[in-house]
């Protein structure tokens, strides 16, 4: 949208919107409007601002695809020392979109491949069967090279040592076959295509994603863990066992959420007071962080699209269900600015705001976090902590809200003079 | 009667092996097989040396060498770390703990009998 490449290159070029409006002949109010894309420009405004710039009117009344447009962006951030000219990557996807859109898609193919080979890694190195499999057959190894040395290098052996000796040779060679041949079915059974190859976690989020995030097997009034299971059985009998383990616990949290709030009470209280989780929350009685995950978990033409973000005390998000309009990193990473973070240092404290993600060409979205103990309080083991953010597409009732401009991750984000910053960025390098 | 030896491994047909070319060369060899209560076994035994397996049900083998290190009565033992895992953390991990000597699995008969000779002053 135009306003938006507007601001995004005013933002870029460290511009003050009262100093663009005030280059361009407009007033500064006028032009929060076109930048919020709530007034429709051309003409001679469109070619006073772009000259203000410094661009080509054409890169912002058509500019190039956004997507295109961030996909080179983290292109760029993944190889900040080859020097690519960040500053004119609107301008490289204008001129050659071909050319972009292959180093775009490369680039994500390159991603693709290097998880690959973490996920690859990380089996080998962490997997526990293995890791088992393994130590079984250099058990057997180790026991027939020393039987057999025995056998081979002591003279006068009494024939009652070498009976002994030459049955475990048998019992540790017939070992050594079964594990040998369980390794060669668990290896040739390991995913070999770039779909399958998937960490846990992306697994599982898949498995939701794919029936809506909305599991109304769980939502029946006799539902139970059995139900649970049998979705894993069912459904989820693709998934790895440590994929099928984090649906499994997500379900069952599903499961306990829907019981202590019905889908059909909710859907009554929502028509009643509206999409507003406060009210909702005193309205039904439960806790802020349930009524989130039953929010997500609505289907879709119920309240239309709701994302949801959970992270650990660590900052790790542990489930992302994606709005469109507010991108998230796949586990850590992610801008510490979200308030998802912020309400960490104060459980039961909830924080609503208006999120606009800065250079993504995104809308603005509505977020509302809270934080709360996920454990029973004990004098024995620590709390666990973790925050929820539910994410809606930008409404009116939300305008009131307070706006703040966010990243993804460091990397790719040209918010200037950030006190979160934790690595410089290659977008704002140059400007 | 030669130099106490405990063998602290799980596997059955290693123990007969090690404690066959151990005894033949003239060590008192002692086993145990499980991690839970080495501890207790290294007390009561006091043995010479100990030939300690790092993967044991109950206790790993690394656990057990820092509470060997850690005890007034037995902590100069000399102890030898057999294991299948030949990483470099492991054996880092491993001479943090205290180990006198470490070997991977499979490993030849003769050098571990050179290894407990070469550990036990005689």
């Amino acid at each position: 949208m135009i306003g938006t490449r507007i601001r995004e290159r005013r933002v870029l070029g460290g511009i003050r919107q009262s100093d663009l409006a005030r280059q361009a002949g407009i007033s500064p109010s006028y032009l929060n409007l076109i930048e919020h894309n709530k007034r429709r420009i051309g003409g001679k405004t469109l070619l006073k601002l772009a000259g203000v710039l410094n661009v080509e009117p054409a890169l912002l009344s058509e500019g190039a695809e956004a997507t295109l447009i961030a996909g080179l962006r983290e292109a760029a951030g993944e190889q900040d020392d080859i020097g690519a000219e960040v500053s004119q990557i609107e301008e490289f996807a204008e001129r050659f979109p071909g050319w972009a859109k292959l180093l775009a898609d490369l680039y994500r193919r390159n991603e693709s491949l290097e998880r690959t080979i973490e996920t690859l890694t990380d089996r080998l190195a962490h997997d526990p069967y293995l890791a088992d499999s393994l130590h079984e057959v250099i058990s057997a190894v180790t026991a027939i090279r020393s039987t057999s040395s025995i056998l081979v290098e002591t003279e006068a052996l009494e024939p009652e040592w070498q009976n002994r000796f030459h049955r475990n040779i048998n019992e540790d060679s017939s070992r050594l076959a079964e594990g040998a041949q369980s390794l060669v079915r668990y290896l040739e059974g390991a995913p070999n295509t770039d779909a399958e190859l998937k960490s846990p976690q992306d697994e599982m989020h898949a498995f939701l994603a794919a029936r809506g995030f909305h599991l109304p097997e769980l939502e029946r009034d006799m539902a139970g863990p059995r139900d649970v299971t049998r979705l894993i059985e069912g459904e989820g009998a693709e998934l790895s066992s440590p994929a099928q383990s984090l649906a499994r616990d997500v379900m069952l949290r599903y499961l306990a959420d829907a019981r202590s709030l019905p889908l059909e009470p909710l859907l009554g209280w929502i028509k009643s007071v509206g999409l507003h989780p406060d009210r909702l929350a005193e309205a039904s009685g439960v806790d802020l962080a349930t009524l989130f995950r039953r929010l997500a978990a609505l289907p879709e033409d119920a309240v239309g699209p709701v994302g949801l973000v959970i992270c650990d005390a660590s900052g790790s998000l542990v489930f992302r269900k994606p709005l469109e309009g507010f991108a998230m990193p796949r586990i850590a990473g992610a801008c510490t600015l979200w308030p998802l973070f912020q309400v960490l240092a104060q459980p039961q404290s909830p924080l609503r705001m208006r999120l606009k993600q800065v250079g993504r060409g995104t809308d603005t979205v509505e977020a509302l976090a809270v934080s709360a103990p996920v454990t029973a309080p004990s004098f024995d083991r620590p709390a666990l902590m973790q925050a929820h953010m539910l994410l809606l597409p930008d409404r009116p009732e939300a305008a009131t809200a307070p706006l703040r401009e966010v990243g993804v991750n460091c990397r790719i984000c040209s918010l200037a003079s950030c006190a979160a910053r934790r690595e410089p960025s290659i977008i704002s390098d140059g400007f | 009667m030669g130099k106490k030896v405990l063998l602290i491994e799980d596997e059955p047909n290693i123990i007969e092996a090690v404690s066959f070319i151990l005894s033949r060369d003239g060590w008192e060899v002692k086993t145990h097989s499980n991690g839970h209560d080495a501890m207790e076994v290294v007390r009561l035994r006091a043995p010479d040396l100990i030939i300690l397996d790092a993967m044991l049900p109950g206790k790993s083998g690394f656990d057990i060498l820092t509470e060997i290190r850690g005890d007034a009565a037995v902590g100069e033992t000399p102890v030898l770390m057999l294991t299948a895992r030949g990483q470099s953390k492991d054996r880092e991990m491993a001479e943090r703990a205290g180990v006198s000597q470490y070997m991977t699995k499979p490993f030849s008969n003769a050098d571990v009998l050179a290894a407990v000779r070469a550990l036990v002053t005689p």
